[in-house]
Parts: C-alpha cells; sequence; structure tokens
C-alpha cells in the first residue's frame, strides 16, 4: 500500500503531451467527471474523519462531564495540562510502547520467515499460505478470549502444561507475554504478506549469479534480499506500529488494563465511557492522534530518504 | 530440479511449524467449545467427552442471536456502500487524469492510520442528541473511517491492472462508452471488487472499539463486543463455555472465507504495496 510513495511520477500518456499548457474541453469534463466520480468518497471520509476530530480538539478544550453538564465551560488547554503531568498518562505510554516495541519486532522475525516460506517453498506452498491467513481472518476479541482462556488458570491448558502454580494473568510479566503474544499470532500473516509482496521483486537471476559465485543461503539472505526489500520492510513496520500503537481489543479482553498493562487507547476509552469526562478523555484522544502521527511522519521521513536512496544508486 | 534430503526436511519443518503456529489456538477454543461445562476448568487440551451444550446454550439466549443478526446485518451493508463509493473513486483514479489524484491518494491513506479512539468520544457525544446512539447507522457511519481507504486502495491497484487498451478496442469496434464500460470494465473488474468486498467485511466483522462503545443494547451490539458483555448461564457461573462456542460460530465463516478465496485475499492485499 506504499502507493502514495508511487504516485508523485504518474507516467501517464497525457503527462508525456508536449503541449500541457492547453486545457481542453475534452480535459475539463474528464476533470469534472473524476471529480463526480471522487466527490461522495471524498465527502463521506472527510465527514467521518476531519469532522470528529475537529469536535475532539474542541471537547478537549472545555470542561465537559457528562455528570455534571451545568459545569461546561472553556478552559483553554488545562485538560492537557491535566493529561500530562499525571504520571497516569506517562504510564501508559510506556505499557502501550512496550506491546508495540516488542510485537512488532517479534513479529518482524517470524513474518520475514513466513515469507520466506511462503515464497521459497520448494513444496506445499498453498497449504502455508491458506494456513498463515487463518489468524489473520479471525476476529480480534476471538483471538484474544482464545488465548486469555488457553492461559487462565481456572479454564486453560499452558499452566498445566508449563507447571505454573499461579494464575499468569494476574501477574505483570506473565500478562505482558500473553498479550504480547496474542498481537504476533494475529498479524504476523500480514506482516508477512508485505515481505512477500517486497520479495516478488528480487530477480532471481540475483540469487543465481551468487550462488554461482559460492555465496552461501544466508549471505545471499543479508547481501541481497534484505538491501532490495528495505523499503517493503518499512512500509510493514509503519502499518503495523501504527498499528501496534492504537491496541485496545486484546488489553480489553485479557486485562482490561490490570498489572499495569493499560495502553493509552484503554485509558481514553476509560475516561470517554466509564467516567464520561468528555473533555479530558478527548485531550487523551487528541494526544493518542498526535502521537500516531508523530510516528508516521517519522517512518515516512525514513521511508522517503530509503526510496530516493535506490533510486538514486540505480 | 532436484532437492536434497535435508533441503526437503528443512522446508518440512518449517511448514509444520507455521501449521502449527496458525492452527493450536483455533484448534483449543473449539476443543474448549466442546468441553462439557462441568469438565471446563479440567485444563486438558482436549476435551475428554465431547458436549454440545455450550451450542445448545448460546443459541437459546437473545444476546447472541441478536448481536449475530447486527453483525452480519452491519458489515453487509457498510460493506456495500464502501465498495460502491470507492469503486466510483477509484475508476477514477486509476483511469482519469485529474488534481488532486495523489492528495485523495494520501488523504485516504492518513485516514486509514486515525486511531479510531481519537474519534469516539465526539461520536459518542453527537450520537446521543442525533439518537444515532446503539443504531445500525451509528455503527455503519464510522465504520466508513477504515472500510472508505481500505477499499479505495485495494480498488485502485486492482483496476489499474485492466489495460486500457481493451476500453478503446471495444470503443473503436463501435460500442458505446457504456458499453465498452458493461461488457469489457465490468467483468473484468469483478473480481478485484469481490476481493476488495470479502476484506472490508473482515475489517467491519472485527471492529471492537467503536462497537464497545457506540452500543449499548441488543438492538446494535455486535458480536465482538456481545463477547465481551457475556452473561454466564447463571450468575455465579462463568461465562467461558458460552464465549468459547459463540466465538466458534463466527469464526467458521470468515475461515471458510479466507480459505476459498485465499489466493484472492493474498493478492488483494499485497495488490498496492508491490507498486512500491
Amino acid at each position: 500500500m506504499s502507493d502514495a510513495a508511487a504516485v508523485p511520477a504518474p507516467p501517464t500518456a497525457r503527462a508525456a503531451d508536449p503541449r500541457p499548457r492547453r486545457v481542453t474541453e475534452r480535459v475539463r469534463s474528464e476533470r469534472r467527471l473524476a471529480w463526480m466520480l471522487c466527490g461522495p468518497a471524498v465527502f463521506v471520509m472527510l465527514a467521518v474523519t476531519v469532522y470528529p476530530i475537529v469536535y475532539a480538539i474542541w471537547l478537549s478544550l472545555h470542561r465537559s462531564d457528562l455528570r455534571f453538564p451545568a459545569a461546561s465551560k472553556f478552559i483553554g488547554l488545562a485538560n492537557y495540562g491535566h493529561v500530562l503531568s499525571s504520571s497516569l498518562w506517562w504510564a501508559d505510554v510506556g505499557h502501550t510502547l512496550i506491546i508495540a516495541v516488542f510485537s512488532v519486532s517479534i513479529e518482524l522475525v517470524l513474518g520475514m520467515g513466513l515469507a520466506l516460506v511462503m515464497h521459497r517453498a520448494i513444496f506445499g506452498r498453498g497449504v502455508v499460505r491458506a494456513v498463515a491467513l487463518i489468524p489473520y481472518g479471525i476476529v480480534t476479541v476471538v483471538a484474544a478470549f482464545a488465548w486469555r482462556y488457553a492461559w487462565a488458570a481456572d479454564s486453560g491448558f499452558v499452566p498445566k502444561l508449563l507447571g505454573l502454580n499461579y494464575d499468569p494473568l494476574t501477574r505483570e510479566f506473565s500478562s505482558y507475554v500473553v498479550i504480547i503474544l496474542t498481537e504476533v499470532w494475529k498479524t504476523t500473516p500480514f506482516m508477512a504478506l508485505l515481505l512477500l509482496a517486497g520479495l516478488a521483486l528480487v530477480p532471481d537471476e540475483l540469487h543465481e549469479a551468487a550462488k554461482v559465485d559460492g555465496a552461501t543461503a544466508w549471505q545471499r539472505f543479508v547481501r541481497i534480499t534484505l538491501p532490495l526489500i528495505r523499503p517493503a520492510i518499512l512500509v510493514a513496520l509503519l502499518f503495523r506500529t501504527l498499528d501496534a500503537v492504537r491496541v485496545f481489543d486484546t488489553v480489553f479482553i485479557e486485562t482490561a488494563g490490570q498489572n499495569k498493562t493499560e495502553t493509552v487507547s484503554i485509558l481514553g476509552y476509560n475516561q470517554l465511557l466509564n467516567r464520561l469526562n468528555l473533555g479530558l478523555g478527548s485531550a487523551v484522544s487528541v494526544l493518542v492522534f498526535a502521537m500516531v502521527a508523530l510516528l508516521a511522519f517519522l517512518f515516512i521521513k525514513v521511508l522517503g530518504t530509503s526510496l530516493a536512496q535506490q533510486r538514486g544508486e540505480k | 530440479m532436484k532437492y536434497t534430503g535435508r533441503e526437503r526436511s528443512l522446508w518440512s519443518a518449517g511448514i509444520a511449524l507455521v501449521i502449527l503456529f496458525s492452527l493450536i489456538p483455533v484448534v483449543w477454543i473449539v476443543s474448549l467449545s466442546l468441553k462439557a461445562p462441568s469438565t471446563l476448568a479440567d485444563g486438558n487440551f482436549l476435551p475428554q467427552k465431547v458436549s454440545l451444550e455450550n451450542y445448545r446454550g448460546i443459541f437459546k439466549q437473545a444476546i447472541f442471536t441478536d448481536a449475530l443478526r447486527n453483525s452480519i446485518g452491519i458489515a453487509i451493508i457498510a460493506t456495500l456502500i464502501a465498495v460502491i463509493l470507492a469503486s466510483m473513486a477509484a475508476y477514477a483514479i486509476s483511469r482519469l487524469d485529474f488534481p488532486g489524484k495523489t492528495a485523495i491518494l494520501s488523504g485516504a491513506l492518513a485516514i486509514a492510520m486515525f486511531p479510531p479512539i481519537s474519534i469516539v468520544g465526539p461520536l459518542f457525544n453527537l450520537w446521543r442528541s442525533l439518537h444515532l446512539f446503539d443504531t445500525w447507522q451509528g455503527l455503519i457511519i464510522p465504520y466508513m473511517t477504515f472500510a472508505l481507504p481500505l477499499a479505495i486502495y485495494t480498488l485502485s491497484a486492482f483496476f489499474r491492472e485492466i489495460p486500457p487498451e481493451l476500453e478503446q478496442a471495444a470503443q473503436m469496434d463501435g460500442a458505446t462508452a457504456f458499453q465498452a464500460f458493461r461488457k469489457v470494465i465490468v467483468p473484468l473488474a469483478a473480481p478485484g471488487v469481490f476481493t476488495t468486498a470479502i476484506l472490508v467485511f473482515i475489517f467491519c466483522w472485527n471492529d471492537f472499539v467503536f462497537a464497545v462503545s457506540l452500543t449499548s443494547t441488543t438492538h446494535a451490539l455486535t458480536v465482538p463486543a456481545a463477547l465481551s458483555a457475556f452473561p454466564g448461564a447463571s450468575q455465579f457461573q462463568q461465562p467461558t463455555g458460552s464465549i468459547a462456542a459463540a466465538a466458534v460460530v463466527v469464526t467458521i465463516p470468515i475461515i471458510i472465507m479466507v480459505l476459498i478465496f485465499q489466493r484472492r485475499i493474498v493478492a488483494g492485499l499485497t495488490a498496492g504495496a508491490v507498486k512500491g
């Protein structure tokens, strides 16, 4: 889905037209048609995202508590001050980053393995593809329940298997293990598919040539495959990281934020829908949004330089 | 080509690992759902005795049957709307030349990365005053935030692969623009549209954040939200068995779909990425 990076150079026949300045009637009608076709989708996308986010920013600047509706008033950035000076917010940022960093890095390694199996397996490729897609298709809440019940002391087989004498979902470390394993299980297939798309672009001849020169499989992987699929890796990391920092379903089902596993999305949910504090909750929501936007910005910068480097080298 | 025995056994091990890793949690939840309520806590991986009691139980509970109806209805309507709007947009993006094309694509990408929690608060407040809280429309509208960008991306990648020469050839042969569209483009685009619809459906079916925040009763509760609020058979009983059975019921159709259409789903998910 990295089209955004590729779009700046659309090599259509019309762009190469030697007379691009003259806007003919035909071009004008084509533009009109295009906007009529895109209009509805663009309008809906803006209405369902931009409007609510602007409204969230407005709410975050107000004291707005549904339990005390009469006390609502404009209070500037006080809600942000309140959130950013609370240790709870920073602790939750920490929890979110632990889950995101560990699950995404484990997924990257496993996903690469899975992608290589899907790409190069000498038999059984179809079976692997089909089976690997199953976790991807399963509802996240269902996956979270499956893992929770497997580990919980009063229903699971894991405590018995590992000989644990406590409930893993009541302790901090083991709660993280279960949450991260669930996330890894559910999203490794997606990571693998994005990497697979990159692997498909690596020319076989390079591998053949290196083989003739006596390179081992590992050397070929590190020296040929990895550098060539760098953009695919970055795209996969971008998508998964942004997805992982908004983690909600798994944590909600498995620990509900207990044992110091509360993430920023759970914090926002609790403020908004349990405490009905729309002002404070919206401040949290806007900060989560800003966090995701900042991460996206950093990734896209790195991705841009990487793509530019690759084009420059060729 | 010949492969050595060592290569064969290495690949077999790799494949076996992938299959085990993917299937154990699925087999586990199925086996948990088949345990008799009295043996749920026995800690065995497989049930000692297979019982369908959990399944009989959930189909008698309105919270599950209604949630199933809501999930199917909401996901189908949201998918239809998203695919129709996105097909028009994607056709323009892949076929026509106009300023703002890049802006639409990068805007859609940005929207796809939106954390849903950041719009739940305002929607909750708005929906209460517009009487959309706990309704189907109240979920279908926010589902557009992820359904539309996903559909636009996947569809424009598919449409780009249909050679424009085919349309031109049909028109040369005397077909009108509409005939060319109907007889040439629609049949060629159908598989892509269908794949996109499956992907969008899976995403809508999967949603939890919006469902748990914007619904409250069996009027619009979807299955993921219902699972998290499932009552036990009595108030002294854990709902483990019911949840496991309900989880299996909502998972089976998805697994069947994924297995039948795996080739297309892989193509759909990677279609956009290859262009990078």
